[in-house]
């Protein structure tokens, strides 16, 4: 495999904060990607959306800067930035030249750590908020997932960080400032750097920019029940949008690979099975597609499918079949397929600062280190047919929660589906 | 970094950018075939054939073009687009499958079209045109060109209708095919680590006995048709509103400095339309973009918000272009978005696919091929005046516009 020599380093302030730092000295560029350990978790239950209002506030001014030169000063350094709300954190991230790399991350000291919330601003924002709900609610795939991980995870870690015009009509200036006091801290926050980069320069330059900043212990919210089973979103649209999970494991889980493996025999190429026996042979749909989904503790894997409203019922009834017909095992010629793709995906990995510095923080969150590129490729060429058959047989993919969204809701018989070696 | 090119005797060009240094390789085979060159009867038949395609030849059939892709690992790194002008089909892979990658696409090129993969890949695509009536702006995209086109070719949806496509026929596409994919009228651009002799090679060898045909195509400049339409859409919860303007073609020198005048405009951070729009929350999203075509070109402003905030979005939006055109920009406008272009071109500029799409995109638009660095020089030399000057000779004043979403009784602004 053609991975250059990876040099990843790491520090931990006495403050807790993590930084971590990949050299990608064939780069002109440099990333970095901030988690703060803010996410819509930590939202009070009457006030959900307040993690994403919150990180609609802190930039509307911070440090010396108002809201518009905040903007001007990411404008002036290039730094192509994002930012978002997710359950477990707030995410903060850019790309720029590498020689504007600490200036950008000097601009974002004053954000997590000295926002205004300018007053004046506060409805401002909160019509960026309402606005974003409305937007996901024309999503009908968006809608339909968000519903089926709401079910299956429970409230907190299941919910979906917009929350309802509602619950944002109600949060004030003080929920806002609140909020950020007890959840924007250095200890539980990782900033992963990746791209042209000098690690000491980089290492005390963050120094001087959070090493006085002091830890706040993590309150930990309260856990509400899932619910499974069967849910129908009635709506008139041209397709029903369907939505599936079944248990699987977490990221850190020892297993996790295994899963990985399965889940892309179901859906990982254009030979994958999903593909090939509900979109090649059948024209059932445009988009079908599993995936793997983790939460810190626990995980499932995730279907989804649009299909026209009459042949909505034949494309679940396919699906189940390829889903629970895995237990009968995946054959050598499809490990084979993953591997390379694995492989070319890692190694594609390293034209993109970007996505290191994304992956370096993720790491960090679900693993308490970083994998190399050259780790991750070693440990799926190791993986074995045999394993991965004796995980499916262990882990059957069984008690299948469905959200429907459409004319019609669909029948789905969690015990009537035996496995078919046909397709 | 190196650009090489070669012809074949048939007229298939071959141009690659060699980075040693890169880690992937991508190739792209580049047709000047898209709706624009459909007849109304045929309207969807490109993007129907570019499906197609992957459904098998005399020498693969449609599971082992599949295998095959999978086996080279580029799952999620093949894929194809069309467009109203052209049809790409790429693949980015590691280096060691050149060879290989090259044979496969090649062979591709030669689809058999069988009628059974016909009508089952049929329904796919109605399944792909039903996904983009659910999907905002509800079929809004097809509409409003069709409006600002009018009779002009570029006026014709890429996907069809659901009524066009059914009425194809294998024969109609075969028809087609022969029309456009004639290797005259195909490039094969390749970038990142690639062994450009031994690429010539295989396509000598695979292309090389590909017939050439005449193949015609006028594009010419369209009459743009303004004016203001609705579509009504109760579902929706938010409101579209969409904008055409002419803007400069893709031939045109003046490309470059209304890309600049349109970063300033509509770019979706710093821009005016942010500060209008996004920064107070009286719109989801909002921005514009140039898009170039052969001899024409437009720009378009796309808001999302709430019902109740689009007729005041509309004056808002009008209000804007008017003192864009009546003052045009400043200087620090101009430095900052020619600051944020020359940070996008670096980023980009260390992808090899976006750069293979850069080679390929350069011959479709019958262009001499620029490197990074000189495209950075060009935007690097805009001035102010050459700025305001392309906003006065396209005021976005003279537009189509078309709002879709629940409210029906939208009016245009004065």
């Amino acid at each position: 495999m053609t991975v250059e020599q990876e040099i990843i380093q790491s520090h931990q302030f006495e403050n807790g904060l993590v930084l971590i730092g990949q050299s990608m000295p064939w780069l002109e560029s440099a990333a970095f990607s901030f988690q703060v350990p803010a996410g819509c978790r930590y939202d009070p239950v009457d006030q959900i959306g307040v993690a994403n209002f919150v990180c609609e506030m802190v930039q509307r001014g911070a440090g010396e800067m108002d809201s518009r030169q905040y903007i001007e000063r990411l404008e002036q350094l290039g730094v192509d930035y994002s930012s978002s709300a997710s359950v477990y954190g707030t995410h903060y991230s850019g790309a720029s030249c590498s020689a504007q790399l600490h200036d950008a991350l000097t601009v974002f000291a004053d954000v997590l750590r000295r926002p205004h919330f300018p007053a004046e601003q506060m409805e401002d924002g909160r019509q960026v908020c309402y606005q974003e709900i409305a937007a996901i609610a024309d999503d009908l795939p968006q809608r339909t997932l968000i519903e089926l991980r709401n079910r299956y995870y429970g409230q907190t870690d299941g919910r979906d960080c917009h929350g309802s015009a509602t619950s944002v009509a109600s949060i004030q200036l003080d929920d806002l400032q609140n909020f950020y006091q007890q959840n924007y801290r250095p200890n539980g926050m990782i900033l992963g750097v990746a791209g042209k980069i000098d690690w000491p320069l980089l290492k005390d330059h963050v120094a001087s920019l959070f090493a006085d900043w002091h830890a706040r212990p993590e309150v930990i919210p309260e856990a509400s029940p899932a619910e499974h089973g069967t849910c129908h979103l009635p709506f008139d649209s041209q397709q029903t949008h369907i939505a599936i999970a079944y248990p699987g494991v977490c990221y850190s889980d020892p297993d996790y690979y295994r899963q990985a493996g399965s889940v892309s025999v179901l859906s990982g190429g254009m030979s994958s099975r999903l593909f090939t026996e509900v979109r090649e042979k059948r024209g059932l749909c445009y988009s079908v597609f599993a995936s793997n989904h983790s939460v810190l503790d626990r995980g499932c894997v995730v279907c989804y499918c649009g299909t026209s409203a009459e042949r909505a019922q034949e494309s679940l009834d396919v699906i189940l079949q390829q889903l629970v017909n895995l237990k009968l095992g995946i054959t050598a010629d499809e490990l084979r397929r993953l591997k390379v793709q694995v492989r070319s995906d890692l190694i594609m990995q390293q034209e993109s600062c970007r996505a290191r510095a994304g992956s370096l923080t993720g790491d960090w969150f679900h693993f308490g280190r970083v994998r190399t590129l050259d780790e991750c490729n070693s440990r799926i060429s190791s993986l074995t047919v045999e394993e991965i058959n004796r995980f499916l047989q262990e882990h059957p993919p069984r008690q299948f929660d469905l959200v429907t969204l459409g004319p019609h809701p669909l029948e789905i018989n969690n015990d009537g589906i035996s496995s078919t070696p046909t397709g | 970094m190196e650009y090489r090119q070669h012809q074949l005797d048939n007229g298939l060009t071959i141009l690659a950018e060699c980075n040693p240094r890169a880690y992937m390789s991508a190739f792209g085979f580049f047709v000047k075939a898209g709706s624009c060159d459909e007849t109304p009867s045929i309207g969807g038949v490109s993007h129907f054939l570019e499906h197609m395609v992957y459904k098998g030849t005399p020498n693969r059939s449609a599971e082992q073009v599949n295998l095959e892709l999978d086996e080279m690992g580029c799952s999620s790194n093949a894929n194809a687009r069309t467009s109203e002008e052209s049809t790409i089909y790429h693949a980015a892979v590691l280096p060691e499958f050149q060879s290989q990658m090259i044979h496969l696409m090649s062979d591709l090129m030669r689809p058999s079209l069988r009628e059974v993969d016909f009508e089952t890949e049929k329904k796919v695509i109605i399944e792909e045109i039903m996904m983009y009536q659910d999907q905002p702006p509800y079929g809004g995209h097809e509409q409003i060109m069709a409006n600002f086109f009018g009779e002009h070719p570029l006026g014709q949806s890429v996907l069809g209708t659901v009524d066009t496509v059914s009425g194809l026929s294998p024969h109609q596409m075969r028809e087609y095919f022969d029309s456009r994919y004639s290797p005259g009228n195909i490039a094969f651009a390749a970038a990142g680590d690639v062994d450009f002799e031994q690429m010539v090679v295989d396509l000598e060898r695979i292309c090389g006995d590909w017939q050439p045909v005449e193949v015609g195509r006028v594009a010419r400049r369209a009459d743009y048709h303004t004016g203001f339409d609705s579509l009504h859409q109760p579902s929706s919860q938010q409101q579209y509103l969409l904008q055409l303007s002419p803007g400069p073609s893709a031939e045109s020198p003046d490309r470059y400095a209304a890309r600049v005048a349109t970063t300033i405009l509509g770019d979706d951070s710093g821009s005016r339309m942010y500060w209008d729009f996004l920064d107070p929350g009286v719109a989801e999203s909002a921005g514009a973009g140039s898009y170039e075509y052969l001899n024409n070109g437009l720009v378009m402003t796309y808001i999302c918000c709430s019902p109740e905030m689009a007729q005041e979005n509309l004056a808002r939006l009008k209000k804007l272009q008017d003192q864009f055109l009546d003052h045009g920009i400043t200087q620090k406008e101009l430095d900052l978005a020619k600051r944020k272009i020359a940070s996008h071109i670096v980023l980009s500029s260390e992808r090899t696919e976006r750069r293979m799409f850069s080679v390929g995109a350069q011959w479709l638009i019958n262009q001499p091929f620029k490197q990074v660095s000189e495209i950075a020089e060009i935007y690097d030399s805009i001035t102010l005046a050459q700025v305001n000057d392309v906003i006065r000779k396209h005021p976005p004043q003279v537009n189509t516009t078309l709002v879709i979403g629940p409210q029906a009784d939208l009016q245009p602004v004065p």
